[in-house]
């Protein structure tokens, strides 16, 4: 079980995955996800999207979209687990696998975003 | 011992043996409401697909001209497309419940003024403007 004193921690992952989700999620896959592939904009090139991935900054930004994002999901799905499919019963292990797959995706993230800037950088 | 006027309450510690009516595993479709609130839980699956989108890009891009294309390749196929129209909608439905929900979970005071919840709501509407209008034109300038 994950134990109750980091509940208020894992509160505020929530809290902040979120806003992060629901302010840069929806148009990051507008464009890349439809927009872009189905040719409805005119497609961006390499040097371009690397430059704009790739910026520090930006890579920055992006990895804490990214493992925040993670940590709202792991929260939302456990109790969608837990009640929608009444599996309470359960629950260490699902939050073991969880939240294991959000720190496990957020290094991920670090990896894949790194790439990118070390990729710009030459 | 019945500090709480309950007649099934047996003392501390004990489990009050109340029946409990089984609930069926398909509960939240009885009602409209229980069905929106799992469609909102439902819609982390669809976050966590977007992160994943997001870092297949990023990975594609950094590796080079090849891979992009193939990302962009295989992002236009129809079950891609598909689970991304889907995905979008989930997208919008999280962030509005998520801003209309956003006054209640925070209360911000101008001075010693409590700022109005519309006025709140807004501010996240509008951050949500500008972000999305910046990185489309970081990407598309």
């Amino acid at each position: 079980m994950v134990k109750r004193r980091s509940e208020p921690l894992l509160w505020l992952l929530f809290s902040a995955g979120g806003v992060m989700a629901a302010i840069f999620l929806p148009v990051l896959v507008f464009l890349f996800g439809l927009a872009i592939p189905l040719g409805w904009l005119p497609e961006p090139s390499r040097e371009r999207v690397l430059g704009v991935l790739g910026h520090p900054l930006v890579a920055l930004v992006l990895l804490g979209v990214c493992a925040l994002a993670l940590f709202h999901w792991a929260q939302r799905f456990r109790y969608t687990l837990f009640d929608g499919l009444k599996l309470k019963a359960h629950q260490g292990v699902i939050n073991r696998t969880v939240y294991t797959l959000a720190v496990v995706g957020s290094v991920a993230a670090l990896a894949v975003l790194w790439q990118a800037v070390a990729a710009r950088a030459g | 011992m019945s500090t709480r006027g309950d007649a099934a309450y047996q003392g501390p510690g004990s489990q009050p043996r109340t029946y409990r009516r089984p609930v069926s595993i398909l509960w939240w479709l009885h009602k409209r409401s229980y069905a929106f609130f799992v469609l909102r839980e439902l819609s982390a699956v669809f976050v966590a697909w977007a992160v994943v989108l997001v870092l297949l890009l990023v990975r594609a891009v950094a590796l080079g001209e090849a891979e992009y294309r193939g990302f962009l390749d295989w992002a236009g196929t129809p079950w891609v497309v598909v689970l991304d129209v889907v995905t979008l909608a989930f997208l919008v439905l999280h962030a509005v419940t998520w801003f209309n929900l956003t006054p209640a979970a925070m209360v911000v005071r101008v001075g010693s003024r409590r700022l109005p919840p519309a006025a709140v709501a807004g501010g996240a509407y509008a951050a949500w403007v500008v972000v999305s209008a910046l990185v489309a034109w970081l990407v598309m300038r």
